[in-house]
């Protein structure tokens, strides 16, 4: 492996690949590696880590929420329904073929063929070729997500795919799930599946702009925590994440590395199930609960300030962010509330909790646990690992239940197509809506919001819908997490990382 | 004659061990999780994944998928890992001589520590050495050991920066496939941290074990006698005392191996050793049932074949003892 490395070191500097920047070599550590090579298999942050490193989207997303281009070099609106996208000339596969529209249109009809990806396309209708540099995508209606969608398409090398095998295997093997051919800043050159995955970079990369100086990239998945901290401490690994709330200070303090923090976008929830249990029907008994969990101490004591307080699902910087909404904890108001719904005296419910999917969940589950005794509301709390949490989740089977949402097109209405539109088998909204709250208004709200393709109006919409759901207090609202990163001082994470947690490798600079 | 009807008699109950094991295995899987929530993501609806279930055969009656697995399982096909999309069978023994050598280790240590600690104490009962190792061993089995692992973490690989605080490092492959971290520094500067914290669970018993023990046959008869009859002090403390000391360190020995093998999980989680314990404890993660339950049949014929060891030493080691269910 050192001579390996060495020997591409030296390769890169005899070359003078791209920057003056001299060729670096970055050890990172995740808690996880990626399940599959195939970028189809499944939808996850493993993937789209992945995705960016080996391959490329049309636009991908900047700072500030805003897309920039990468594949496709400039896009039009034909009409409401019509958007072209025009490619960029001269791109080559990590195989040596070419990058056309073809490729582009092989991979959008694959991605709607993937059960993991087909719901984020659904509303895409067809992709053709115009010409070689040039696809034209179809809506079923006016769109305003099309350039959201674009963010996951990442062109693949059709002929190569098609020659290996295209399959797209969830459970068994596939030539997909272990051979790769992007267009991205790296190539995989050896991976020992939850063991390490080395990248080496693609010396015909399209992007000489790039000031990216990483060579060879090694990634090692660290599952346990402090041992990941103790790795980038110990000078081990020159990059971790996610780093937990424990040893940000410890990291933050070490003169030899540095912390890099985000607000995050998952926004952590209570759902309380209104046809389970007689009193969660009630708005006010739920507004009582709103008012009876402080998340701003939770966010305070359990969380290390490593969230954002949150009265609402959307976060800023999104559409449907409603600036109004403020964290309502006032236990003589949730009193009184309950006393006015007639539940003076409380009453029983249930409720569940994962133990190991969020930062800290079954802690915070605890803790609104011991609030809600204070307005006599007296929970049976169970918290279990998350293999067996979602089970129980499917089937609603406590009164109160956790849930945490990433929106996967960062838009508002995706949280409310999941957790607060009304529950329907057919058209698989509201599936994650285990408390059964409906309200016509946001169910319409929010259908309108997804054809909607001016952007106030729409912005107006989904304000309107938190504010609703503020109103007759349909979740619990608690924080979004925020995100970290560890890194060794002089490795410049921070101009690559982002809010969606897929930080631009491809572009990172090492400095000595 | 003897040895073969025994064997044949072990290899019979070593059927019936993994039968049963399967069984037990196979009837909690439900409990385990759904696998289809870790195997697609988020927003992938209900439908979709009912319809990946029926297609896994994951919707059969219980007894379906039983002898189906059992059919596969007669011809050396324990299932295939959901997540590493590869035979199972296949995936353990990949991750094997990483936890064979992390064992290997682990015993070399406690053996070479615990055999001289263990005479030394029970030997000289009032030196200030004894005292202070004595005391030790009691703090040695009251502190968990994933607490011991991180405690070696960061004074061994952070403060002092002297050995990798994870993994295995790069491994030199041996003509017969077996990847082996024994050869290169790098590979036993890995090793140590791991196996020390994996020894630490066994060390102090086997001390107190093998003191024990010791003070016990050195009281006997025969030694006495051995001693009135002029034989050397060392000759009768190493060689008589010592051969019956071992018997009862044995078969604790051999008991000790599962709780060897449940702490590899601990040890090589912490460590991220990649072995067959942090397979295994990611297979419960994610729900890998085929990986779960041939990781389970594997370690019971670990077991088996262990104890079968075991019962041979006991032979070598005392004459007087009989294979069992050797009739003579």
């Amino acid at each position: 492996m050192i001579t390996l490395r060495t020997l591409a070191t030296a390769t890169a500097v005899v070359l003078g690949v791209g920057t003056a920047a001299p060729a670096q070599t970055l050890n990172f550590a995740y808690d996880a590696d990626p399940v599959s090579l195939d970028p189809h298999e499944q939808l996850s942050g493993g993937t789209l880590q992945l995705s960016h490193m080996v391959f490329d989207p049309l636009v991908r997303w900047n700072k500030d929420l805003g897309f920039d281009p990468r594949l496709a070099e400039s896009w039009e609106r034909i009409d409401e329904t019509t958007m072209r996208f025009h490619l960029r000339d001269g791109v080559t596969f990590h195989s040596g073929n070419e990058m056309t529209a073809e490729d582009v249109v092989w991979t959008i009809e694959r991605l709607q063929s993937s059960p993991d990806f087909k719901g984020v396309f659904s509303s895409w209708t067809s992709a053709e070729v115009v010409d070689e540099d040039t696809v034209e995508i179809k809506t079923d209606g006016a769109n305003p997500l099309v350039l959201h969608t674009a963010t996951y398409v990442f062109p693949m090398d059709k002929a190569f795919y098609e020659e290996g095998g295209a399959e797209i295997a969830k459970h068994g093997n596939s030539f997909a799930s272990r051979n790769v051919s992007g267009t991205g800043p790296f190539t995989v050159e050896d991976r020992e599946q939850g063991v390490k995955v080395v990248f080496e970079r693609n010396p015909d990369y399209w992007d000489a702009s790039s000031p990216g100086n990483v060579q060879t990239a090694v990634l090692t998945p660290i599952k346990e925590a402090p041992t990941r901290v103790a790795a980038l401490l110990s000078g081990d690994v020159d990059f971790i994440a996610p780093v937990p709330p424990t040893d940000l200070q410890r990291i933050d303090n070490d003169p030899e590395t540095k912390l890099v923090t985000m607000t995050g976008t998952r926004i952590i929830t209570l759902q309380m199930n209104q046809e389970r249990h007689e009193a969660l029907a009630n708005p006010m008994v739920r507004q009582a609960i709103a008012h009876a969990i402080n998340n701003e101490g939770i966010v305070q004591k359990i969380m290390k300030g490593f969230g954002t307080v949150a009265a609402q699902q959307s976060p800023e910087g999104y559409v449907g962010h409603n600036p109004d909404l403020e964290p309502r904890y006032d236990v003589a108001r949730a009193q009184e509330l309950m006393t006015e719904a007639g539940y003076a005296d409380g009453f029983e419910a249930t409720m569940m909790c994962p133990n190991n999917r969020y930062v800290n969940d079954f802690k915070i589950c605890e803790a609104a646990a011991a609030m809600l005794a204070k307005i006599g509301v007296d929970i049976d709390l169970t918290t279990m690992p998350k293999a067996q949490y979602w089970p129980k989740f499917d089937e609603r089977a406590a009164d109160i239940m956790m849930i945490g949402w990433h929106s996967d097109t960062e838009d508002s209405a995706n949280f409310n197509e999941f957790l607060t539109m009304t529950p329907d088998a057919d058209t698989g909204r509201g599936q994650y809506n285990s408390g059964n709250y409906s309200n016509a208004e946001v169910d319409a709200l929010t259908i309108a919001s997804l054809t909607e393709t001016d952007p106030e109006k729409r912005a107006e919409m989904l304000q309107r819908v938190e504010a609703i759901l503020y109103e007759e207090a349909a979740f619990i609202p608690f924080h979004w997490q925020d995100l970290a990163w560890g890194a060794r001082d002089g490795v410049m994470i921070e101009d690559v990382v982002n809010v969606m947690n897929f930080p631009y490798l491809g572009d990172l600079v090492i400095k000595q | 004659m003897h040895i073969l009807a025994f064997l044949l008699r072990r290899s019979v109950q070593a059927v019936i061990v993994m039968f049963v094991i399967s069984l037990i295995g196979f009837s909690i899987q439900d409990n385990l999780g759904d696998p289809l929530r870790e195997l697609v993501g988020q927003s992938v609806s209900e439908q979709e994944r009912d319809l990946m279930r029926e297609e896994m055969g994951l919707n059969d009656p219980f007894f379906v998928q039983y002898f189906r697995f059992l059919g596969n399982a007669v011809q050396g096909d324990l299932g295939t890992s959901y997540f590493f999309k590869r035979p199972a069978l296949e995936v353990i023994m990949d991750k094997f001589p990483a936890t064979f050598e992390l064992v290997l280790g682990a015993v070399f240590i406690f053996l070479s520590l615990s055999i001289p600690a263990g005479i030394y104490c029970a030997i000289h009962r009032d030196s200030w050495i004894t005292r202070f190792i004595m005391s030790a061993s009691i703090v040695g089995i009251s502190v968990p050991v994933f607490l011991t692992a991180i405690g070696m973490v960061w004074l061994f690989g952070v403060e002092l920066g002297w050995l990798p605080a994870f993994g295995r490092g790069d491994t030199l492959e041996l003509p017969w496939g077996w990847e082996t971290g024994l050869l290169t520094w790098e590979g036993l500067s890995h090793l140590i941290l791991p196996s020390v914290t994996l020894s630490s669970i066994m060390l102090p018993l086997f001390i107190r074990l093998i003191r024990a023990e010791m003070m016990e046959t050195m009281s006997t008869d025969y030694v006495r006698f051995a001693k009135a009859k002029g034989l050397s002090t060392s000759r009768v403390r190493y060689v008589h005392a010592f051969r019956n000391t071992l018997l009862p360190v044995v078969t604790v020995g051999g008991l000790m191996i599962g709780t060897l093998i449940a702490y590899t999980i601990l040890t090589e989680t912490v460590f991220q050793w990649p072995g067959m314990g942090f397979l295994f404890l990611e297979a419960v993660n994610r729900v890998d049932t085929p990986l779960i339950i041939a990781y389970i049949i594997v370690v019971g014929l670990i077991f088996v074949v262990v104890n079968t060891l075991v019962d041979f030493l006991y032979t070598l080691i005392n004459p007087m003892v009989k294979l069992p269910g050797a009739k003579s």
